[in-house]
C-alpha cells in the first residue's frame, strides 16, 4: 500500500470506529478504519462532507478518541493515555495548521509561534532563536512583533505553519489550509508544504479541492467512514 | 520570554483583560467598592468607638456619678410670676454615701453656679463648679500651670479659682492668667491655676455635661457662702427660683469589681429618698461595657455588609468571566490543540480572575485609606485605620477572585477541544 515500505510508521490506525449519537440515529463517522501514515509521506485526504475526513483528522490529532480500535503515534498506543498525556503528546509530536489560521489575537507573531512550547514543562534550550529562525523561514522575519490583525491571510497562515513546526513534530495536520486564501497565496502556502515534505516532514492535508489533493504525494479518498480510493500521484520526495 | 511560567501567564492574562479595558474596569468596581467600604467603615467605626471609650475613661472608670436633673414640669408655667422649684441631690445624700457606703474610697460633691466669668471686656459662660480639692484626683484633671484648689483655700473660704486652658486662652489671650483677677458674677477671684482642657464629649447627652472643655473651679465653701442654694433664673415674663443643694456627687470606688455594687446601692438609695426622678446615675464602667458591646454589634453589621458587597463583587466577576469563557471558546480550543493541559486552561482563567479582583483590591485599599483621611479632614471625626484591615481586605479580594474564578475556569478547561475549535 505504501511506496516506502521501509519507512517507520508515524501514525497507525487499526480498526478505528467513531460513532456519534444524534438522538435515535447513530452516525458512524469512521467505520472499521485502518491505515498507516509513514515517516516522510505527504498525504492529501479528500471526500465529500460527512465522509469522515474531519473525524479522521481529529483522531490523528488526539483531539478525539475512537470508540473502537487502536491509534498509535510513533508506536505509542494512545488508548491508555489520559487527557494530560494526550495534551503532552500534542504539544511534543503534532503540528496543526487550520483553515482559519487560529492565531491568538492578543499575542504577536513570535509569541504565537511559541505557544506550543509554553505548554511543555521544560522548554528546550534556545527555543526563542528557533522561533525567530522559523519566522524568517516562512518569510516573516521582519514582522516578529506584529499582531495577527496586522497581517494578511497568507501571512497569518505562514505564522500558523511556523507554529506547527516549532516543536519539530512527527506529524503535521493541515485542515483546509488553503481554504480561506486566494489562489496565488494558496499556491505559496502549498509550495511551502511541498518544501517541508522535501525536508522529510510527514504531512496529512485535508482538502476538498481536487487541484490541492492531486498536488500531494499521495491521495486518500474517504466515503462514509471508509477508504474509497488510494492514489499515488508522485513517487518519492520532490 | 520563557522565564517563569506563572509570570508569563499573568502577563498574558493582563493582555487579554486589556483587550476589553472598559469591561475589565467595570468588573473591578464591585470589589473596589467592597474593599474600600470595609476599610473606611472599619476606620471610622474604630475612631468613633475609641473616642467614646476615651471619653468614658476620662470620667473615671472607677467612678460612680450621681447628678441632679430638673424633673419634667407637669403644670403650666407662667401662671405664677414667681415660684421656687426645688429638686436634685441633697446634702443628706452626700452624708449617707459618706457614712454608709462600703467600697467607696472618696466622695466629692459639686455645686454649679450659673454665672458669667469676665476679664476686662471678655466674658464667657463656662461651667463654674464649686468643689473640693480632691476633685482633681478623683476625676483625673491635669494641672497645666499653677496649682489646683487646696485645703487651705477651703479653710480660708478664699476667692480663688482654677480654670481650664480653653477658658484661660479666651479670657487671657496674650498673657498667663496666673495671679490675675477675674470677675465671677459680682465678685473677683484670683486665678491660681489652669487645667488641661478635655475634649468635648460627642453626642451622648449623658456625658456631654460632665467633661466639657470650659470649666472654672472655685472652693466648695466659697461657693456656698456667696451663692447659697438658691439660684434665680429670669425668663420672659416670669422669675424662676431653683433650689439645688448639690449638682453632682462623684464617688470613687476602691476597686473596679466593686463598681456594680456601689452603683446598685446608689440607685437604691436615690430611689428610696427621692419622691421624683430628679437625679441620674452615670456609671462610666457600665457605659464602657455598653460601648464595647455596641462596637461588637457594629463590627458584626459591618462584617455582614462587607461580606455582602464582596459577594456581589465576586458574582459580578464570575458573571463576566463566564461570558469571557464563552466568548473565547475558540481560543480555548486552539490552546488545547496546541498542547495546553486542563490545568493550563484553569490557571489561565483563574489568573485573569485574580488579576481582576486584585486590581479591584489594590484600588479599593487605596480608596479605603483616602476616605478616612477625607472624613477626618472634612468632618473632624477621628478615624483609626488598623494595620490589619487593609491586609485582610486585600486578602479577601484575592480569595474572592479564586473562589469566583474557579467555576468559569473549570468550565473552560472541560470544554471538548473539537467542539471548541469548531466554535465561531
Amino acid at each position: 500500500m505504501t511506496t516506502t515500505a521501509a519507512a517507520a510508521p508515524v501514525a497507525a490506525l487499526e480498526h478505528i470506529s467513531r460513532v456519534y449519537r444524534m438522538g435515535q440515529t447513530e452516525v458512524r463517522a469512521l467505520d472499521d478504519f485502518s491505515f498507516t501514515f509513514r515517516q516522510g509521506e505527504y498525504w492529501a485526504v479528500m471526500g465529500s462532507s460527512g465522509s469522515g475526513k474531519s473525524t479522521l483528522l481529529n483522531i490523528l490529532g488526539c483531539l478525539d478518541r475512537p470508540n473502537e480500535g487502536s491509534y498509535k503515534v510513533r508506536g505509542e498506543d494512545t488508548q491508555d493515555l489520559d487527557d494530560d498525556a494526550l495534551s503532552e503528546l500534542r504539544s511534543r509530536h503534532l503540528g496543526f495548521v487550520f483553515q482559519n489560521y487560529n492565531l491568538l489575537p492578543q499575542l504577536n507573531v513570535l509569541e504565537n509561534i511559541l505557544v506550543p512550547i509554553f505548554y511543555q514543562d521544560v522548554p528546550p534550550e534556545g527555543i526563542e532563536e528557533r522561533a525567530v529562525e522559523l519566522a524568517r523561514r516562512v518569510g516573516l522575519g521582519t514582522r516578529l512583533h506584529h499582531r495577527p490583525t496586522e497581517l494578511s491571510g497568507g501571512q497569518q497562515q505562514r505564522v500558523a505553519i511556523a507554529r506547527a513546526l516549532i516543536n519539530d513534530p512527527a506529524l503535521i495536520l493541515a485542515d483546509e489550509a488553503t481554504g480561506n486564501l486566494d489562489s496565488t497565496t494558496a499556491q505559496e502556502i502549498l509550495a511551502l508544504l511541498d518544501e517541508l515534505h522535501g525536508e522529510g516532514k510527514t504531512i496529512v492535508l485535508v482538502t476538498h479541492e481536487a487541484s490541492v489533493g492531486n498536488r500531494a504525494q499521495h491521495l486518500l479518498r474517504l466515503k462514509d467512514g471508509r477508504i474509497e480510493e488510494v492514489k499515488h500521484n508522485r513517487e518519492g520526495k520532490l | 520570554m520563557i522565564r517563569g511560567a506563572l509570570w508569563r501567564t499573568v502577563r498574558l492574562g493582563v493582555g487579554s483583560l486589556m483587550l476589553h479595558k472598559l469591561r475589565s474596569m467595570l468588573t473591578t468596581l464591585g470589589v473596589l467598592f467592597g474593599v474600600s467600604s470595609v476599610i473606611a467603615m472599619l476606620a471610622i467605626g474604630e475612631g468613633a468607638s475609641k473616642q467614646a471609650q476615651d471619653q468614658i475613661r476620662a470620667l473615671g472608670s472607677q467612678n460612680v456619678i450621681m447628678r441632679s436633673i430638673k424633673p419634667r414640669e407637669d403644670f403650666a408655667t407662667g401662671s405664677q410670676a414667681t415660684r421656687v422649684v426645688s429638686y436634685g441631690l441633697l446634702n443628706e445624700d452626700l452624708a449617707r454615701v459618706e457614712k454608709t457606703f462600703p467600697g467607696v474610697k472618696r466622695v466629692v460633691p459639686v455645686r454649679e453656679i450659673p454665672l458669667e466669668v469676665r476679664h476686662q471686656d471678655r466674658a464667657l459662660n463656662p461651667r463654674v463648679m464649686s468643689t473640693l480639692p480632691i476633685y482633681r484626683d478623683v476625676t483625673g484633671r491635669v494641672v497645666s500651670e499653677g496649682r489646683f484648689l487646696t485645703a487651705a483655700d477651703e479653710a480660708a473660704v478664699a476667692n480663688v479659682c482654677v480654670m481650664s486652658d480653653e477658658v484661660a486662652r479666651y479670657l487671657f489671650p496674650f498673657q498667663s492668667p496666673i495671679g490675675e483677677k477675674v470677675k465671677i458674677g459680682a465678685d473677683y477671684y484670683v486665678v491660681v491655676g489652669t487645667t488641661l482642657s478635655r475634649k468635648r464629649l460627642g453626642s451622648d447627652p449623658a456625658l456631654a455635661g460632665e467633661v466639657s472643655a470650659s470649666e472654672v473651679f472655685i472652693p466648695l465653701e466659697t461657693g456656698r457662702k456667696w451663692y447659697g442654694d438658691m439660684q434665680v433664673k429670669i425668663r420672659s415674663g416670669s422669675r424662676e427660683m431653683e433650689e439645688v443643694q448639690l449638682h453632682e456627687i462623684v464617688m470613687e470606688v476602691d476597686a473596679p469589681e466593686n463598681v456594680p455594687m456601689v452603683a446598685a446601692a446608689a440607685r437604691e438609695m436615690l430611689a428610696r429618698n427621692h419622691r421624683q426622678r430628679d437625679y441620674e446615675l452615670v456609671v462610666p464602667l457600665e457605659l464602657l461595657l455598653q460601648a464595647e458591646e455596641t462596637k461588637r454589634t457594629f463590627n458584626i453589621v459591618l462584617g455582614s455588609i462587607a461580606g455582602i458587597s464582596l459577594l456581589v463583587g465576586g458574582i459580578g466577576i464570575m458573571n463576566v468571566m463566564l461570558a469571557t469563557v464563552t466568548e473565547r471558546t475558540r481560543e480555548i480550543g486552539i490552546r488545547r490543540a496546541l498542547g495546553a493541559k486542563r490545568r493550563h486552561i484553569v490557571t489561565q482563567f483563574l489568573v485573569e480572575t485574580v488579576v481582576l479582583s486584585v486590581s479591584g483590591g489594590i484600588l479599593g485599599v487605596a480608596l479605603g485609606l483616602l476616605i478616612p483621611m477625607y472624613v477626618e479632614y472634612k468632618y473632624m471625626m477621628p478615624t483609626i485605620v488598623t494595620p490589619f484591615s487593609p491586609v485582610i481586605a486585600f486578602g479577601i479580594s484575592v480569595g474572592v477572585g479564586i473562589v469566583f474564578g474557579l467555576y468559569p475556569a473549570w468550565r473552560a478547561a472541560n470544554m471538548d477541544p473539537v467542539e471548541a475549535l469548531r466554535h465561531e
